[in-house]
């Protein structure tokens, strides 16, 4: 996941734009990278727990689990962005998402961070041309606290990976 | 209150009625002689136009009034049942099921007036009946009773100390008092709506002071024929009295003005002021006035009256019309089977800590647990019950819809129907319609020959169409048969080679099974022309999937020549089924046990190969083997001289054996959807959580063989 660092700095340089609105963003990791997840699609962050295996499945959807009652589908998040295979430490959790057409499905992440708050005006939105398709989970950079952030573009998740 | 808390009620029995109509009107066409079929036919028009009238659906009261007319000239002999008034009879139904789906989608009526359909219920009124007198159709002389209901019953009211102030303070002021009695019809459906409607007219004019039975239990329909109001008002009673009866299905309102005097519970608590009793009989002009008026209705009825008499006899041989019902809303069943769900999740994992804590758990835990058992699986039942439906209702409308395609593709068709009583899960029934209606089509059109090849043949000139509904185990079958032709299957592999669905090659290899399931693909038609009845292509594909999306399968069976069988097989539950469970590799596994016919404990050393796949013979059949550790990608824990543990499974004639490394038993598991995201892997039919929380999937064995 490598970012062209040039164009991110020229997004940065165009800030400034007024618009005080802010968005708070779950912070997770993945390897060595942070993302952030808009909070408001965010249903529920659970540990890790048996994962019942679903055979002929892709390889990125990792099984099945009961979240009280519900039975929802878990999906690794590094191996949908063609990292290596995913490491249960401690700090692994299941970051649940309310998509609009799928209802709730889960995501393996490595670590939960934090929650930040970013203004309007430290998100930058990136376009991709069509030869980078790995990154296009990705759809906009927020700063915080010196750090880089790539923010998750939610409709990504929804059924068309499957 | 408002008529739209009615309109549910409408609808129903609005539908029951036309199809009450439907089904009586296709006897009266094989039977124009039957009186007892007239005379249900006129009672449900009759009802209908009086449901109509009240909900304020102009149009559709109308036109069941033409219809009325109709039959009580039929009823009264001045008109023969022919071809042409059936035909007519039968459009005036669509019409109104027109209306009523139109009533349905949004609460209107439409504006078609079907003044076409009205003309020619009136031509055949005024080429048969004569002078036959339109208003004459008799709704009068049936409401009309021989009981006395009504009267002055407002002379009882027990009036307390303040309502007779209340009353003498309103004299005082110049209003004058009313009593009024309003009384329904014998055969009013809806009235408690018609004593609301008479209420808000009253209301316009006078104040209510006092209604016996209450307000509440008028609403509730908690009144016999009758009920008795005190009214304050200013204006004449004759008026108001119009007013009530201009309400359809009121048979008579009798008002007077109030004399406290006459009242018996005023009459004892002012013993010693000494009433006139005299001047109460003659302070009662309003009744001899009606006196006349009810005597004529009395008398003039009688002869009717033999008629309805005699059609409650009959229903009460043939069906107990009046079953205590409460109509509920289907979701609030839903929501009680999620709740039973979760109550045996629960169960489910009571059951396993239980288990799980052999050595300290005493016996009367244990007995407690069991009960528990047997309760929630009893609960289980009566909700799965309750929400069972005879597909009656669904297949009421065939025998109508084979008369139509009778007469559009010119042959003879005879439906036979019957197990219409088999019941079914209420979604289930509520989408079989349509697949039903294909299948029947299909075998109208496409099955049953035109009447010159039959005579060729040497078949009888109707042909035959059969609708059967049994129970079979946990399953419901539903099979639609005919006589006809059969599927030509050098047809349909020439089509399907023509259509590029299979090559030549092939083509030549496939068995008869393999071909005709080369018409469930989509857009397959080998009808040789699109009619309006099939032939589109849209027909069997669309059946198949939509019985698999209801966990069901279809079968056909075909002889050229001699005719098809199609079998629909559903499962009786949708929600909560009996399993086995099973482990394969590490992982837990449930099977249904309706598809399980025997385990099987196999030597490796039976194990045959045919034609390179494994087999094992059992008690003469030869069964395929299934190792389910390769078909669920997983290792097996066991090796390779162990005995194999083998479930036979059965779809339909069909058998397999499925071959498990561990069994841990029965249990009664709540299946969950595995959601949209996971794009449904055909084996899998569902997942259930387990006592422990854990989740097992569901294998779908049909889908295995």
């Amino acid at each position: 996941m490598e970012l062209n660092k040039s164009t991110v700095q020229e997004l940065l340089v165009e800030e400034g734009k007024a618009a005080m609105e802010s968005i708070q963003f779950i912070v997770i990791r993945l390897g060595e990278e942070q993302y952030g997840i808009d909070i408001r699609s965010i249903d529920n962050i659970v540990r890790m727990q048996s994962i019942t295996r679903i055979p002929k499945m892709p390889a990125f959807l990792k099984g099945v689990i009961n979240l009280r009652g519900e039975v929802i589908p878990v999906i690794s998040m590094r191996q949908k962005m063609d990292l290596e295979e995913d490491v249960i430490t401690k700090a692994t959790r299941i970051l649940v998402l309310k998509l609009e057409q799928e209802g709730n499905v889960g995501f393996l992440v490595d670590e939960v961070k934090e929650v930040v708050t970013l203004s309007v005006n430290e998100i930058e939105k990136i376009t991709y041309n069509a030869k980078e398709e790995k990154s296009s989970l990705i759809n906009a950079v927020g700063k915080h606290n010196g750090e880089l952030i790539s923010l998750f573009d939610l409709s990504a998740f929804s059924l068309e990976g499957n | 209150m408002d008529v739209n808390q009615y309109l549910e009620i409408f609808l129903d029995e609005t539908k029951e009625h036309l199809q009450n109509l439907n089904t009586q009107i296709l006897e009266l066409e094989s039977d124009p002689e039957g009186e007892d079929t007239v005379n249900e036919i006129f009672r449900a028009a009759h009802s209908l136009k009086g449901m109509a009238g009240t909900m304020g659906y102009k149009r559709m009261q109308n036109l069941t009034h033409d219809m009325e007319n109709v039959f009580s000239e039929v009823r009264n002999g001045n008109i023969k049942v022919q071809p042409k008034l059936i035909d007519v009879l039968f459009q005036c139904l669509d019409a109104l099921e027109e209306y009523t789906d139109n009533i349905q989608n949004n609460a209107d009526e439409g504006t078609n007036d079907n003044e076409a359909l009205i003309r020619q219920l009136n031509d055949i009124l005024n080429d048969n009946g004569g002078s036959a007198p339109a208003e004459a159709a008799a709704p009068e002389a049936d409401a009309a009773s021989s009981e006395p209901a009504g009267g002055e019953k407002w002379k009882d009211i027990v009036l307390d100390d303040s309502q007779i102030s209340v009353i003498k303070e309103a004299q005082n002021q110049g209003k004058k008092v009313y009593g009024l009695n309003v009384v329904v019809q014998e055969n009013c459906i809806l009235k408690a709506a018609r004593a609301f409607l008479v209420f808000k007219a009253v209301e316009e004019m006078a104040e209510i002071i006092i209604s016996m039975p209450s307000a509440q239990d008028v609403e509730d329909e908690k009144f016999d024929r009758d009920f008795t109001l005190i009214l304050l008002s200013d204006v004449e009673i004759e008026k108001i009295i119009q007013a009530a009866e201009s309400v359809s299905e009121i048979e008579k309102a009798i008002g007077a003005p109030v004399m406290l005097e006459e009242n018996q519970s005023y009459k004892k608590a002012e013993e010693d002021a000494k009433a006139e009793a005299a001047e109460a009989e003659k302070a009662a002009p309003a009744e001899t006035a009606m006196g006349p008026a009810e005597v004529h209705e009395e008398t003039a009825p009688a002869p009717a009256q033999a008629a309805p008499a005699k059609q409650e006899v009959k229903k009460n041989n043939a069906k107990p019309v009046v079953n205590r019902t409460v109509r509920v809303d289907i979701e609030k069943l839903d929501s009680l089977m999620n709740l039973v769900s979760e109550l045996i999740i629960a169960k489910n994992s009571l059951v396993s800590v239980s288990s799980q804590e052999q050595t300290n758990t005493n016996t009367a835990f244990n007995e407690q647990i069991e009960y528990l058992e047997q309760v929630t699986t009893n609960l289980h039942e009566s909700v799965m019950k309750v929400r069972m439906v005879p597909i009656e209702s669904v297949v009421n409308k065939f025998p109508r819809m084979i008369r139509d395609l009778s007469k559009k593709l010119d042959k003879k068709l005879e439906l036979y129907m019957s197990g219409e009583e088999t019941e079914l899960d209420r979604t289930v029934v509520d989408e079989i319609g349509d697949p039903l209606m294909h299948l029947l089509r299909n075998s109208a059109d496409h099955g049953i020959e035109s009447a010159e090849i039959r005579a060729q043949r040497g078949k009888p000139s109707v042909g035959s169409i059969f609708l059967d509904a049994y129970q079979d185990g946990n399953n419901v079958v539903i099979e639609v048969r005919d006589d006809g032709n059969g599927i030509d299957t050098e047809a349909v592999k020439e089509k399907a080679i023509e259509r590029g669905s299979i090559t030549p090659e092939q083509a030549a290899n496939m068995t008869d099974k393999e071909i005709v399931n080369l018409l469930f693909l989509p857009s397959f038609s080998t009808a040789k022309k699109v009619t309006d009845v099939s032939g589109r292509g849209v027909g069997l594909d669309v059946v198949r999937s939509k019985i698999e999306s209801l966990s069901g399968e279809v079968e056909v069976k075909t002889k050229l020549g001699e005719g098809s069988t199609w079998t629909i097989r559903l499962p009786l539950t949708l929600a909560i089924i009996q399993a086995l469970m099973v482990v394969v590799g590490d992982e837990k596994y449930a099977i249904s046990l309706g598809s399980i016919q025997t385990l099987e404990d196999i030597v490796p050393g039976d194990v045959k190969l045919v034609q390179n796949k494994e087999v094992i013979h059992l008690r003469g059949q030869v069964i395929p083997l299934i190792r389910l550790n390769e078909v669920l990608d997983i290792e097996s824990k066991k090796t390779a001289d162990e005995n194999l543990i083998v479930v036979i499974v059965k779809k339909g004639d069909k058998m397999a054996g499925l071959v498990i490394d561990e069994l841990i038993g029965q249990q009664e598991i709540v299946i969950k959807s595995l959601g949209k995201y996971i794009k449904q892997c055909k084996f899998i039919s569902g997942a259930t959580i387990l006592g422990d929380g854990e989740i097992a999937l569901i294998l779908d064995a049909n889908a295995l063989i």
